[in-house]
């Protein structure tokens, strides 16, 4: 059942469903990125609440008119509206008061959502009008989905993905140094602008299938998982957007097979799954691979530091260092050091006094940042620098030319 | 380049040299709140010139730089730059903020940090090609640190973090070079660093301003101060304006006895 929903033999709905949620999660997850870089991530919960009473309002407009209520681009028009209105607000209290900017999307978030529910209870009690589902904005709904809206969704990625291939280096540079981005011309505030333009497209679109409560997690998941595996700008945003599909993949399959799942909270855990893998498993900024690197490292020092004190004749008291000493084989089980262990130690001498001659020289400077007191000079040093080095070292120590 | 032409007249050359300028700031004022940080500074740096914006801590050094350069809005004010609005000359500037002003923790290796200083010239779309990254190297060289270019940002000292920020003003191969506090909390290898780049900068004809908190330096770094306290306390070549009188106006009480002193045995 699952391998045919991921290979959208399900049905015309589930397919529809998967397409859209797939393609819907690679925009949020590519849009999401300079939010989360720039470090305004909460923004994007405030923009996701204040669509509600544009919605209600939307709904009412169009019943007023005559129309069905429940006309999908009439919707999303008005949600999008009161949202970029909630958004400009947010942007004046933290501009033009001395509201900082977590107070005001607080403020923002709540009022514009309270006042959402006021106007969806005031619709459900409406006669005119098929209000019946309007509430599936709240948590998304799939169940009806139809051409049309796959269609909105696959158009607003797209469009999503094109401008922030076009607007890749502003927002880059107003993310990373936004005043060196001003002191080239650059207009900061309207690229921050244009950013949560991508936002709130985004969110209004993703609101049919995650719903508004949940968009957030879309928008932001992505970005700091991917996070975890790379150290460049561009590579973040392209696994972001991978991870965003993935997760609404995998996601929309799953809710299409185990009945009355909700499409949105699935893909959303899906999401947190692989966020929860990075967090732990990813090589470098992983829990896992700080732990063991920790370990290693520890292990690494007391070695060396071991080797040392046995090169200058001096006791040993950490049992660590002791054990590991005799675990490899350089001193015997009364801490006597063994021949092995006695030449190993004098290498070792050798190599530090290296580094620290190295170290007091400034025509070395890059080679003696990679100094950690565990490197062997031999990796950074050519052999012929080695030897240079070895004629200053002063004669007791020194190797015979 | 165009030409200084040589003045018939005393008023005729002063015209000139102010739409020589690389850097005129005029009547500038900036303030945070109701209090004036700046208050109706001008500003006229010599061509070819080395200029140190010093003053005490809160003088308004740094704002003045920020508020000349449109990084923040300035209440009242004009900078032109080389004799025109600055707007029309951003790709002749070169600018290398405080090193607290950004996150080092953001996901780009030092190449990347270089390469923006030649997004402006890339344009949105243009693509990075093998040019440009020679370029970026050959920036990274002057400043000594062509062997880090793999490396997150967060894994270098402050002293060369410092300098991959002087490799990006390089990028952008400008006329100008405007620096804020380049030498904060750097060590003396990267301080010994960036002043020959500087200078090597002013020999090829450019001009370079930076702001600058240690006095003891100035006479043996620059060649023009610019002494400000809120209001310019004075302007000029260095063994004319680097003064004690001239300090003491700018430092006021807050000009230890020690440090006169030492500044008087300097300055002879």
């Amino acid at each position: 059942m699952f391998l045919e929903a991921l290979s959208l033999q399900l049905g015309y709905n589930a397919t529809l469903v998967t397409v859209g949620a797939t393609l819907l999660g690679m925009a949020a997850g590519v849009g999401g990125t300079f939010l989360f870089l720039r470090k305004r991530a909460l923004v994007s919960d405030a923009i996701s609440h204040a669509t509600l009473p544009g919605v209600g309002i939307a709904f009412m407009v169009m019943v007023a008119f005559g129309g069905d209520g429940r006309n999908l681009i009439g919707l999303l028009l008005g949600a999008a509206l009161s949202a970029g209105l909630g958004l400009l607000v947010v942007h004046w209290l933290s501009t033009r008061t001395r509201l900082a900017e977590d107070a005001a999307i607080g403020a923002v978030l709540s009022v514009f959502f309270g006042f959402g529910i006021v106007l969806l209870t005031v619709v459900q009690s409406m006669t005119a009008g098929r209000q019946a589902g309007l509430e599936g904005f709240l948590l998304g709904s799939t169940a009806g989905m139809l051409r049309a809206d796959a269609v909105t969704i696959a158009l607003s990625a797209a469009l999503t993905l094109a401008l922030v291939l076009l607007l890749r280096r502003p927002l880059t540079l107003a993310s990373f140094d936004p005043e060196f981005a001003a002191a080239t011309g650059q207009n900061v505030p309207r690229t921050d602008l244009a950013m949560m333009g991508l936002v709130l497209a985004v969110t209004v679109v993703g609101m049919k299938i995650v719903g508004l409560i949940l968009i957030v997690a879309l928008l932001i998941i992505p970005p700091v998982t991917a996070r975890f595996w790379t150290e460049r700008t561009d590579h973040v945003v392209i696994i972001s957007g991978l991870v965003g599909g993935v997760a609404a993949y995998v996601g929309a399959c799953l809710s299409a097979v185990v009945p009355d799942m909700p499409t949105g909270p699935i893909i959303v855990l899906v999401g947190f799954t692989l966020f929860l893998v990075s967090l732990l498993l990813a090589p470098g900024r992983g829990v896992l691979a700080a732990y063991l690197g920790h370990r290693r490292f520890q292990r690494r020092v007391h070695m060396r530091q071991g080797l040392l004190a046995l090169a200058q004749g001096q006791p040993i008291y950490e049992k660590l260092t002791l054990r590991l000493l005799r675990r490899a084989g350089w001193t015997r089980r009364d801490g006597v050091p063994t021949q092995a262990g006695r030449g190993r130690a004098s290498r070792a001498l050798l190599d530090e006094t290296r580094w620290q001659l190295i170290r007091r020289d400034p025509s070395f400077e890059a080679a003696a940042a990679h100094y950690d007191g565990l490197t062997p000079i031999e990796r950074v040093l050519t052999q012929d620098q080695i030897a240079e080095i070895d004629s200053r070292i002063p004669a007791p120590q020194g190797v015979a030319p | 380049m165009t030409l200084v032409l040589a003045a018939k007249d005393g008023a005729s050359e002063d015209r000139s040299s102010a739409a020589q300028s690389p850097l005129q700031v005029r009547g500038m004022t900036v303030s945070y709140g109701q209090k004036p940080a700046v208050f109706s500074v001008d500003m006229c740096v010599a061509a070819g010139s080395m200029t140190a914006i010093i003053g005490p801590n809160g003088a308004g050094k740094s704002t003045l730089l920020k508020a000349a350069l449109g990084i923040l809005k300035p209440l009242a004010g004009t900078t032109e730059v080389f004799g025109k609005p600055i707007s029309r000359m951003r790709d002749r500037i070169a600018y290398v903020p405080q090193r607290a002003s950004v996150d080092w923790d953001f996901p780009t290796r030092v190449v990347d940090v270089v390469l923006m200083g030649m997004y402006p010239q890339l344009g949105l779309l243009g693509r990075v090609r093998q040019c440009h990254r020679d370029r970026a190297a050959d920036c990274l060289r002057r400043v000594g640190m062509e062997d880090f270019e793999a490396r997150q940002i967060g894994q270098l000292s402050g002293g060369q973090q410092q300098r991959v920020f002087l490799a990006r003003a390089l990028a952008q191969d400008a006329d100008l070079y405007l620096l804020d506090e380049p030498f904060a909390g750097v060590d003396a290898a990267t301080e010994k660093a960036i002043i020959s780049v500087l200078k090597e900068l002013r020999d090829e004809g450019k001009t370079v301003v930076a702001v600058h908190h240690d006095l003891t330096t100035v006479t043996e770094y620059f060649d023009h101060v610019f002494l400000i306290n809120t209001r310019k306390v004075a302007e000029g070549p260095v063994r004319d304006v680097f003064t004690t009188d001239n300090l003491q106006a700018a430092y006021g009480g807050r000009l230890a006895t020690a440090q006169t002193d030492q500044l008087h045995a300097t300055l002879g």
